[in-house]
């Protein structure tokens, strides 16, 4: 077994460092790493750059707009609570439940995807049909639903979501997993014994680790997306607490006396979506040659 | 293909039928329930509410009672809501999302389809850059940030059309559905490039050009078929976003459609309202995901040899 471990490693590593070239070539990708990275930043330090926090009021200035004449360098809302700061806050809970609702479904869709792949036969239609079932719901009703029922606590947000994106992370596992399945190492590990739970976990899944990267890299949009749009309907992220998708609620009902209330989220999550896209297509140009 | 027709008809009854049993489930583990209001009430007027709305009863009795009336299409009262039925709110609001969300997919298709051909027939030029360009920003600004600034732009600064309310004229249903259709439209602009860019690899088309058609035969009778297949199975997902994104369209612009009292019914335990709404919806989509696989039957000829069979 030992032996079909140290074959796999020298072919694992020259498809990374292959991809890691092609990666590097793609400007928009790249571009894409260093937006995010400098938003993920910005939104650790920025906000104690500020000398406000996320839920101050500031009663000398409500509302005012975008100006370095005080210490409100992106304006304020119609409480005085400090744009420059919230947005940062917003940045922060979007990309935190992006990520963490992207995890909870790459674990359920991963291990559910590998076990129907490699378990095949009748067990694999039985889970297979089970996933096409749960697609043709309108899971976003049930986006609403699950909120409801958990009180609109902010971690059941990102489960919620990602409870439900796991089912196109299970087809694509399941595909990759149904070829690997009669690979010659998963065989050889087979003709020694081991025990098909730790075949899924040591031969198959870290086979499919390149489809997996790129649908979870564009999943994390997906994710942040509804989430803004829970928090905009006013069932993800609650006040005082800032997300991307409440502050722009409040922007869209201030748009006529204050834009920059809008503006300012808007763009925000347009950049961190349209980055996370853009990363996501450069990764599957990267990893997987044929297209491209 | 009528026997494909009735499979696929039957086969929608159980997932309608998890759907409710879902929902119903689903609403009833919410903590709290339709009669705790900011004042509570007297225990005895909560009891007789709750008798009077058959709360009162085991869990499966209720179940099964909903599941008759269902049959019978009774939605029951509304719980909240409380001179109304569900049906009545239902009745009042559901053409005005149809109108919505049908305009807004025509939308989608009839401009998304011509914008991404023509930028596939023309790859790598500026009206290529500029389609996909837009369509990129089309997909990644969402439906909230696009709404209120068609509003600002259009109805406030430049007046030219109705922003908000709902009197019944048409032309308030126009800044809504152009919000609601911009990232379908993108989306299947995307798509029908990309199929377009594929199709005309395919064999056949090569075959046709051989045989000395002339570009416009070969394109308008073998390559765009085909390539609107992709564009096809999309309606159904698509169905399902412009519902979604009707939500907060009909909020944004203050229509009376389907959207409104969802989540206030939903955050005040309203559970026949919550529920017979998510059944329409759930409905929706569910027959126009069956019409959609229904027509790819009858347009794609390798679906309809295996239908047969």
């Amino acid at each position: 077994m030992s032996a079909v471990a140290a074959e796999a490693v020298p072919a694992g590593r020259s498809l990374w460092a292959d991809a890691r070239r092609r990666l590097a070539r793609n400007r928009a990708a790249i571009a894409s790493l260093w937006v995010l990275g400098a938003l993920a930043v910005l939104a650790l330090v920025g906000p104690s750059l500020s000398p406000w926090s996320y839920d101050a009021l500031d009663w000398d200035h409500v509302g005012v707009g975008p100006t370095f004449a005080n210490s409100h360098w992106l304006g304020t809302d119609p409480l005085g609570r400090d744009l420059y700061v919230r947005a940062l806050h917003g940045v922060r809970v979007s990309l935190a439940i992006g990520l963490l609702a992207t995890l909870v479904s790459l674990a359920i869709g991963v291990t559910w995807g590998a076990a129907a792949g490699y378990a095949g036969g009748r067990v694999d239609a039985v889970m297979m049909r089970t996933v096409d079932v749960l697609y043709s719901l309108p899971y976003i009703f049930f986006v609403i639903l699950l909120t409801v029922v958990f009180d609109r606590h902010p971690a059941t947000v990102f489960v919620a979501i990602g409870a439900v994106g796991w089912l196109t992370m299970a087809r694509v596992v399941r595909g990759q997993a149904q070829s690997l399945r009669h690979r010659e190492f998963v065989e050889a590990a087979v003709a020694a014994g081991v025990p098909p739970a730790r075949i899924v976990w040591r031969h198959v899944v870290p086979n499919l680790a390149g489809p997996v990267i790129v649908y979870a890299t564009l999943m994390v949009p997906q994710m942040i997306l509804v989430e803004s749009f829970l928090s905009f309907l006013g069932l993800g992220i609650q006040e005082p607490l800032a997300s991307l998708g409440n502050l722009m609620a409040e922007g869209a009902a201030e748009m006529e006396n204050a834009p920059w209330l809008l503006l300012v989220p808007g763009t925000c999550l347009v950049a961190i979506v349209l980055a996370l896209n853009f990363l996501g297509d450069g990764l599957r140009d990267a990893l997987d040659p044929r297209e491209g | 293909m009528l026997q494909y027709a009735l499979r696929r008809l039957f086969g929608a009854v159980p997932t309608l039928f998890l759907i409710v049993t879902l929902a119903f489930v689903l609403v009833r583990l919410a903590p709290g329930g339709p009669f705790d209001e900011e004042q509570a009430l007297a225990p005895e007027v909560k009891a007789n509410l709750e008798r009077a709305y058959g709360l009162d009863r085991p869990l499966h009795e209720q179940y099964a009672n909903y599941l008759g009336a269902l049959l019978r299409g009774d939605l029951g009262p509304s719980m909240r809501l409380r001179d109304f039925t569900v049906n009545e709110l239902i009745a009042t609001g559901l053409p005005v999302s149809l109108a919505l969300g049908g305009m807004a997919i025509l939308l989608a298709v009839g401009l998304g389809v011509p914008l991404g051909a023509l930028a596939a027939l023309r790859q790598n030029s500026a009206v290529d850059h500029a389609v996909m360009g837009v369509a990129v920003l089309g997909i990644a600004v969402p439906v909230y940030v696009v709404a209120p600034l068609l509003a600002l732009v259009f109805g406030i600064h430049l007046g030219w059309l109705p922003v908000g309310g709902w009197s019944g004229d048409a032309r308030e249903l126009l800044l809504p559905t152009i919000a609601l259709a911009l990232p379908t439209l993108a989306y299947v602009a995307r798509l029908m490039r990309g199929s377009v860019l594929e199709v005309l690899r395919l064999p056949h088309v090569r075959t046709a050009r051989a045989k000395g058609l002339s570009p416009a035969a070969v394109l308008w009778r073998h390559a765009l078929p085909p390539a609107f297949l992709p564009v096809l199975s999309y309606l159904g997902p698509a169905t399902a976003a412009v519902l979604t994104g009707s939500l907060v369209v009909e909020t944004i612009f203050g229509l009376p459609g389907m959207g409104r009292y969802l989540v206030q019914g939903a955050l005040n335990r309203d559970y026949t309202l919550v529920l017979g709404k998510v059944i329409v919806y759930a409905t929706l989509i569910l027959s126009l995901n069956l019409a959609v696989d229904l027509l790819y039957g009858v347009l794609d000829p390798r679906v309809r040899q295996r239908g047969r069979s």
